[in-house]
């Protein structure tokens, strides 16, 4: 079930980012090339950033970049840029972040499930840990199909 | 007297991302600690609202600062991820 979270398109590997502003805009971009969202949604996304600051850095390392569901969605969607050298993002507890995954959703309801599943994942730190040392899309792709 | 359940919200800035994550893993903790309790995942608009029943907010440290000077109590979770910091800090609230 797991592989599927992640559509053929929505994983990279970068060795870094120049602003952490930079890095949601490319891990956001993903859900672009793998066709759950349009530009726009890259764009919601980063004034979401702006206005609200780094509230979606979830937990050491990670953030979870998202905006409100709307027109520029076109399906439930999650992607994931991972970072060679980690970028601050301000949020102190948990800097700095290796991975960046950007969320979308058409509504409310139709990426629950989806979510569900990626929190199971996430819940296994041996998982995180194993991703915060990946440097290859193949690898890391391996590991969230588990 | 009927006791009401207990209702937490699960916060982040758009109700879709963070939020969700967190009621989902609130939701495992909850009924490990045989807590009976509704978690709902909502956006900080409503969390803050006058009209919030919210007896508890699960909300990361970057939202905290805007959830100030509300009746729900504000427990901070740094890991979302975490259910060893989930379970210690809603049993801390809850009890």
């Amino acid at each position: 079930m797991t592989a599927s979270l992640f559509a053929p398109g929505s994983i990279a590997v970068i060795d870094s980012a120049e602003s952490f502003s930079e890095a949601i805009a490319q891990s956001a971009y993903l859900l672009v090339t793998a066709g759950h969202a349009k530009a726009e949604y890259v764009d919601r996304v980063l004034a979401n950033f702006q206005k609200l600051g780094p509230y979606f850095v979830v937990a050491p390392g990670i953030a979870i970049a998202h905006a409100q569901p709307a027109e520029d969605v076109i399906s439930p969607g999650l992607s994931l840029l991972k970072l060679n050298s980690p970028v601050i993002s301000g949020a102190t507890a948990n800097d700095p972040i290796s991975l960046v995954f950007s969320l979308c959703t058409p509504n409310s309801e139709q990426h629950i499930e989806m979510l569900g599943e990626f929190a199971l994942l996430m819940r296994e730190q041996s998982i995180v840990n194993r991703l915060l040392k990946a440097s290859a899309e193949s690898v890391i792709r391996q590991i969230l199909s588990r | 007297m009927v006791e009401l359940a207990v209702l937490i919200y699960a916060v982040c800035g758009a109700g879709i991302g963070t939020s969700v994550l967190l009621k989902s893993n609130a939701d495992r903790v909850l009924s490990d600690l045989g807590i009976e309790a509704t978690v709902k995942a909502v956006a900080i608009e409503e969390a803050v609202s006058p009209d919030s029943m919210a007896q508890v907010l699960l909300i990361t440290p970057e939202l905290a600062a805007a959830a100030s000077d509300i009746r729900s109590e504000v427990v901070v979770v740094k890991n979302i991820f975490d259910l060893s910091e989930l379970t210690q800090k809603l049993s801390k609230a809850l009890s």
